[in-house]
């Protein structure tokens, strides 16, 4: 409490940067936790921050990324694609929930979104491993059911953070478009074949 | 004041909808009986949220007031939020409302009521988009279990492709559209055009018989694809066509005609560039080569394989 006290007295451009640094990391991971473990609460909306976001599209992008040159036509998404997607993706989820008249702001959409892409992003992780193993029939059916129950937790994390922002008679409306945006990004995850 | 000009328009658009259903009906003594019937339809109809008639009619009224006071410039976000002021009840009722075409049952009038929005049509379009990608990526991968000598990969292009046809025809088709019927307007005495918006909302809303088609164009019979197609395709058609109906028949024959067999055939050729397109028939021997080799990959100009394809 002190400590607390002290930080809002004195500026931080006096603290090294390990703190700055440790600080912000402690921030991003309390939010990590909020999304594996979706409860109503408010921390996402009171302290957004865009970073967590950030590290999950560049990372979701990275394992996207194809590891030889295929012919540009024929390709998976490049990274470019990705983030473009991510990013646009949830700017619009944001507009559309504004207009349809949501209490919520810009910045505090746009860090639900980003975070509740934790769950896409460890299904990533696991089926980059699985297919390290043999194809086959079990290997495509693991990674199905991988993808299929992170995509339901992204939604159910979204739609704990973001549901109670919407009138009561739009609450749909303004959801499906999230429902539309993971998954598409489910569908990029799952048909990702390294070659 | 244009507001009860709407108010009184609306009413003899639904009586005259009544008339032509009840032909018996005499128009001297029928059309007293027919204008407060008329009148209450509305006002149950569109206060459905409201609840009880006489507060309906006062909130109605105010609702109208309120909308002319208020119209906010074009660069302050109100104006924008005007164009997605819907329910989730009423979304779903306009879908229903398109996947159900009824001859004289104009989709503008009945189902829009004057407020256009713009939630539907673009969030349709965007889920056509995906929807064909995806399943265009489930064709090749089940092929591909057929026939393993079929290169697969995931095309991501595709999309880019999908999204800018579509979104394109949502909004130029409408554009050229609402352009020529309000040059024709000085032949028509009865009915003004269609805004510009409820032409985009007519066009998108149309589009939606076309997501489950889609996805029924998995099933990889052929003849099965494009009984689907005709099909969706013929409901569509009608939503549009009996939409602009009653816009186009006071106008001369040929022109009616000609613009209602081009808005026909638009649709026809979204439809069957959308079949080509992102489901390529196979085995190939079947396409038409000229057109579809210069835009296939290389990969999968194969030679047909020798035994039949398994269905």
């Amino acid at each position: 409490m002190r400590s607390h006290i002290r930080e809002f007295d004195s500026s931080t451009l006096n603290e090294s940067v390990q703190n700055t640094i440790m600080r912000d990391l402690k921030a991003v991971g309390k939010k990590f936790m909020h999304v594996l473990y979706p409860r109503k609460s408010n921390t996402l909306l009171r302290d957004w921050d865009l970073w967590g976001p950030l590290i999950l599209c560049v990372t979701l992008a990275l394992m996207l990324q194809r590891s030889s040159i295929d012919s540009e036509k024929d390709g998976g998404p490049q990274f470019a694609e990705v983030f473009v997607i991510v990013w646009f993706g949830a700017v619009t989820i944001t507009l559309n929930s504004k207009l349809l008249g949501g209490n919520i702001s810009f910045f505090q959409s746009l860090c639900v979104l980003g975070y509740c892409i934790l769950p896409l992003t460890v299904a990533m992780l696991v089926c980059r491993l699985v297919l390290l193993a043999e194809p086959g029939p079990i290997n495509f059916m693991v990674r199905l059911f991988v993808v299929i129950v992170m995509f339901a937790w992204s939604i159910v994390a979204s739609t704990a953070f973001l549901a109670d922002s919407q009138p009561p008679n739009r609450k749909a409306l303004a959801i499906y478009p999230v429902f539309l945006f993971y998954f598409v990004i489910s569908w990029m995850i799952l048909t990702f074949t390294p070659q | 004041m244009a507001a009860a000009d709407e108010l009184a328009f609306h009413e003899f658009e639904e009586a005259s909808n009544l008339l032509a259903e009840t032909p018996d009906a005499a128009t001297a003594s029928g059309s007293d009986q027919l204008t407060p019937q008329g009148h209450v339809a509305v006002v149950v109809d569109s206060g459905g949220s409201y609840g009880a008639e006489e507060e309906a009619e006062e909130s109605d009224r105010t609702a109208l007031l309120q909308e002319e006071k208020q119209q906010p410039g074009f660069w302050t976000f109100g104006y924008y939020q005007s164009f997605f002021d819907v329910d989730t009840s009423q979304v779903l009722d306009r879908i229903r409302g398109s996947l159900l075409p009824r001859p004289g049952h104009n989709f503008v009038r009945h189902h829009l009521r004057n407020r256009p929005d713009l939630y539907g049509p673009f969030w349709i379009c965007a889920t056509l988009a995906f929807v064909l990608a995806v399943t265009g990526n489930l064709t090749l991968v089940l092929a591909q279990r057929r026939d393993p000598s079929i290169h697969y990969s995931p095309q991501f292009h595709k999309v880019t492709v999908a999204g800018v046809t579509i979104y394109c025809y949502v909004w130029l088709v409408p554009l050229a559209l609402w352009g020529f019927l309000r040059w024709r307007k000085g032949v028509r005495e009865r009915m003004g055009p269609y805004t510009f918006l409820e032409t985009v909302c007519v066009y998108g809303y149309s589009l939606f018989v076309f997501i489950p088609t889609v996805v029924l164009w998995l099933i990889p019979v052929p003849w099965l694809q494009w009984l689907f197609g005709a099909l969706a395709l013929a409901l569509s058609a009608a939503t549009l066509v009996f939409t602009l109906w009653p816009v186009v028949r006071e106008d001369t024959r040929l022109v009616a005609a000609v613009l209602l067999s081009t808005v026909v055939l638009l649709h026809a050729l979204l439809a069957v560039g959308c079949k080509f397109y992102f489901f390529r028939p196979l085995p190939l021997e079947h396409l038409a080569p000229p057109l579809q080799a210069s835009s296939l990959p290389p990969k999968l100009l194969l030679p047909p394989t020798p035994r039949a394809k398994a269905t």
